[in-house]
């Protein structure tokens, strides 16, 4: 029972102190677990108790698949997991996909006070009820226990700890106060709740580990239309950005080692195997120093297969990152499922791709020439 | 020879050159027969707390105003502290001034609540009205904003900025009528629907005057180019969207009709862009002196470098922190002529991704002499930076440095700040406006009272050890007028050792901190010019909690106190105690 949970609760503390989820690959072959990505955040487990009580804590709040936010005082006060086994358990990717594209844009974050006040029975953190629910749902139906006994012992440690997780989407905190200014108004922190955060801080201080992930009402002091503003203009930018109308799909692609990023609009390519061409085109010159002006024939045969190696092969592998914030290895799920879901791409060096390279280089072997291919 | 001897047109006449409000009210204080030319002659009158007087004793005082500008809410309001509903309604003031016999030209609002009906009495009740500004507004609709196009005749000025708007799509810009040709400000950036285009080009077309023009996100690159080509004499522009494909014949139009508008001195907007179009930009860059991207996520780091290394001339500075420390390094290389910086967080939430460090501050602080305008948002900064920045930088009038983390030491020493911020008030004697971050203790307040002696303004958050942080700040900044703490601890012994220095002030915000009930109370009784009020939204008021509230001893989560001529206001919601 202990391993699996210890490998969870260092997944869940590395998610709650990156923003990025980086923790679980989705391929429905069951929990696994991964120390993804030379994540510095997995050394956070020198975090204090306070901090993985309280993800263990917001492991067990987000323990009941298909809650919506009005359950959530329940799960919360009373850990009444036996609920967990009554709820269905979501088909692994639409659903999830459909739901976390709905949900994340009403995460909230900086509400200053301690679990015991979600009573209020205010929607917090939604999109990260999905995203843990993700492998929560794996979780659940290996060993449905487990959560149970870890979280009694927890949870009454965390009433004095108000801290909330920290968000990936800026502009959460406005945007949920715009939906529901009632239920903001009943949020804001009470004096005791201040000071407690104030000692919980300093504590965290006196400890050396800095309560860096700690968010209230109010911080940073920013005017809520800015992070709106910002935040619409983002989601604007990631579909508008080169090309007018709706139908361009621009992410950034960065490759490890490059000096700059580049865009592509996915809209352009209706497979995988386009996809990489496109990326291997663009990414050439800086996998292989300089090129084009001192091209010749020679040269380019030799760059092409050179190329070909080191993106096909063991080199280099591509990854994206999903609505989540999950990096994902590129190729698992149908090209019209993966345009939809995919906020960027990444190029990285099979090394740094722990978790991902063995499957990387299993498909490579097992498929040369359509490394990207899906199922076709 | 004694002034007293002029005839009252002639003091009346010097008066006139004596603009500032503080010189004003300075002058109307010397005597009784100059406080009487004084208010007959007075037409702008500035009120920083719309509940520190009633808007009949001003019209009873100033019958020849003209122009009033009116702030509602406590600054803190501005990130979520205070409740929608706690104040700073402005239709009270609209319906005095519409009863009397005020010819009001102009009036210009912060932070507070805004009707539809309140903007619709306004444009019907003065005939020269003339320009109206919201800042931070909200509570008003596009059908205000369309009554004010329709019947306000002689219209100048419509600018609203970061109000919080309902957006009815009603073609409020369409309610501008024919005749009217005197706009020469028009801002509704901060508007979120549609918008009539073709109405925009008839109305920029027949407004000669217009010399500022801020459009919102909906307005696209061609109407852009179409309103340039009707006004190359704008001097400030806000660009809406800002997307096309830099091949198309459009954009070559639009580079064109640019390169005629070398009136621009502000740019801003850029709500979406497409980065490869700002080459088209760069033309007027040599010529502006405001620029604000702080609302252009669209822009990387790179993009912004290379248009900022087109600014020779930038006075002021908004901008995203993605520009990155090795950008702001470029903009101090660049920008001689610096005087105001703000770098706000693309991500505030994202602790990942350090995007402005101390670094970057230190760059600009080398490069740019003349700076004396500071908000700063970073993930961490140090001492040894701070020092050195007041080294470099002497002549800062507002200092704000927000650390994302609220209590983050410095990173090199584990060391507070105290003395990075020592090292600034200290050797900026001019200082007005400061706010710190990170981790505090009561030496940096210990500072601030010994060197910040013109300190009007201070914002604390998260800092301090005991009561003494405060009492040095109350004791030794003499003019200070606006403080405003949060999460401090700070109690009832700071805050009842002088409380005629509340007098001095216009405002004290302090939330949750160590303030009982009871100190509140003895403030309130013992200083009858101060309103005392306490925000308690607890809306579980069962039994044993409605006693509790009422103990002396309760820790109050919210207190915000101001001078007032008028005692309570009788507007406050119910969880709002006048005590």
């Amino acid at each position: 029972m202990s391993p699996p949970l210890l490998g969870v609760e260092e997944e869940v503390q590395s998610s709650v102190s990156s923003p990025s989820v980086e923790c679980i690959s989705e391929n429905g072959m069951g929990l696994k677990e991964r120390n993804y990505l030379g994540l510095s955040d997995c050394s956070s487990v020198d975090s204090s108790g306070v901090s993985s009580n309280l993800n263990l804590a917001t492991e067990l709040r987000l323990g009941l698949p298909g809650s919506q936010s009005p359950e959530r005082e329940t799960e919360f006060c009373l850990l009444n997991l036996g609920k967990l086994d009554e709820k269905p358990l979501f088909p692994l990717l639409p659903s999830k996909d459909g739901i976390c594209s709905s949900s994340q844009k009403n995460v909230v974050t900086g509400n200053k006070r301690g679990f015991s006040d979600t009573m209020d029975g205010f929607s917090e953190v939604k999109g990260y009820v999905y995203t843990e629910k993700s492998w929560m749902f794996h979780e659940a139906g290996s060993d449905s226990e487990s959560p149970q006994s870890v979280g009694h012992g927890k949870y009454p440690g965390n009433s004095g700890v108000n801290v909330i997780l920290s968000t990936r989407s800026p502009g959460v905190q406005a945007s949920v106060k715009q939906d529901e200014p009632a239920n903001v108004l009943q949020e804001q922190p009470r004096a005791t709740n201040g000071t407690s955060l104030k000692q919980t801080v300093i504590s965290n201080n006196t400890t050396g580990a800095p309560a860096a992930k700690a968010q209230v009402v109010g911080w940073p002091p920013i005017r809520p239309f800015r992070t709106k503003t910002l935040a619409a203009s983002s989601k604007n930018n990631d579909e508008v950005d080169g090309k007018p109308g709706p139908g361009a799909v621009f992410v950034k692609v960065s490759m490890d080692g490059a000096p700059y990023l580049r865009k592509v609009d996915l809209r352009t390519y209706s497979t995988y195997q386009e996809l990489s061409s496109a990326l291997e085109k663009m990414f050439s010159c800086f996998t292989l120093g300089q090129c084009g002006s001192h091209g010749t024939a020679g040269k380019e045969i030799l760059s092409e297969s050179r190329l070909k190696d080191l993106l096909h092969g063991s080199e280099y592998v591509v990854t994206y990152k999903d609505k989540d914030g999950d990096w994902m290895l590129v190729g698992d799920v149908p090209w019209e499922m993966f345009i939809e879901t995919c906020k960027r791409l990444k190029i990285m060096k099979s090394s740094d791709a722990i978790g991902l390279a063995p499957r990387a280089v299993e498909k490579s072997k097992a498929n040369n020439k359509k490394e990207f291919g899906y199922g076709c | 020879m004694n002034m007293n001897y002029f005839p009252d047109e002639v003091v009346e006449h010097v008066f006139d050159f004596i603009t500032s409000h503080k010189d004003r009210n300075s002058v109307s204080l010397v005597c009784k027969s100059w406080y009487k030319i004084e208010r007959y002659s007075r037409q702008r009158v500035f009120i920083g707390n719309c509940y520190s007087i009633t808007p009949q004793r001003l019209i009873a005082r100033f019958p020849g105003l003209k122009s009033l500008t009116l702030k509602g809410k406590p600054h803190f309001a501005d990130f979520n502290l205070v409740p929608h509903d706690w104040g700073g309604f402005v239709y009270p003031w609209i319906k005095a001034l519409a009863k009397s016999r005020i010819g009001l030209e102009e009036l210009r609002l912060k932070r507070m609540v805004v009707s539809d009906d309140s903007l619709e009495l306004l444009s019907k009740s003065f005939p020269n009205f003339k320009s109206l500004v919201l800042v931070s507004c909200e509570g008003f609709t596009t059908d205000g904003v369309a009554a004010i196009a329709a019947n306000c005749r002689f219209l100048r000025e419509l600018d609203l900025q970061e109000n919080e708007v309902e957006d009815h799509r009603g073609h409020w810009l369409s309610c501008f009528p024919e005749s009217c040709t005197s706009l020469v400000s028009l801002n509704f950036a901060c508007l979120k629907g549609e918008i009539n285009l073709a109405s925009l080009e008839r109305l920029v077309a027949r407004s000669p005057n217009l010399k500022s023009l801020r459009l919102n996100r909906v307005v696209p690159l061609d109407t852009l180019q179409k309103l340039l080509m009707r006004a190359p004499q704008l001097v400030d522009l806000g660009i809406g969207s800002y997307v096309d494909d830099p091949s198309s014949e459009v954009f070559s139009k639009l580079k064109a009709v640019i390169q005629l508008c070398n009136s621009i001195r502000s740019l801003s907007g850029f709500l979406e862009v497409a980065p490869c179009c700002m080459s088209a930009i760069y033309p007027i860059c040599e010529n502006l002196t405001f620029l604000n991207l702080s609302y252009a996520p669209g822009l990387q780091g790179n993009d912004l470098t290379k248009l900022v290394q087109h600014c020779r001339k930038l006075q002021r500075l908004w901008i995203l922190d993605c520009i990155g420390d090795k950008g702001l390094g470029v903009v101090a290389s660049t920008c001689k002529e610096l005087q105001e910086l703000r770098v706000f967080p693309s991500d505030p939430f994202d602790a990942e991704n350090a995007a402005v460090t101390e670094e970057g501050l230190v760059l600009i602080s080398a490069g740019c002499p003349k700076l004396n305008s500071l908000l700063y948002f970073c993930h961490q900064m140090t001492n040894a930076a701070l020092i050195t920045v007041a080294k470099n930088c002497t002549n800062f009038i507002r200092f704000r440095l927000c650390i994302l983390d609220p209590v983050k030491a410095d990173p090199v020493t584990n060391q507070p700040l105290d003395e990075g911020f020592g090292a600034i008030v200290r050797s900026n004697k001019s200082l007005k406006r400061l706010s710190l971050s990170g981790l505090l203790t009561d030496q940096v307040f210990l500072y601030i009272g010994m060197y910040a002696k013109k300190l009007e303004m201070l914002s604390i958050a998260f800092a301090g050890d005991s009561n003494k942080g405060m009492l040095y700040v109350l004791n030794g900044c003499k003019k200070l007028r606006k403080l405003e703490i949060r999460d401090c601890p700070f109690g009832d012994v700071a805050l009842l050792q002088d409380m005629g220095k509340y007098e001095t002030m216009r405002s004290l915000w302090m939330s949750s901190c160590e303030v009982t009930l009871g100190a509140c109370k003895t403030l309130a009784k013992k200083m009858p010019s101060l309103n005392v009020e306490i925000i308690n939204e607890s809306e579980k008021l069962e039994s044993e909690q409605l006693e509790l509230s009422f103990d002396d001893r309760l820790l109050v989560d919210k207190m915000y106190l101001y001078r007032t001529l008028v005692g309570d206001r009788k507007d406050a919601p119910e969880y709002v105690w006048l005590l």
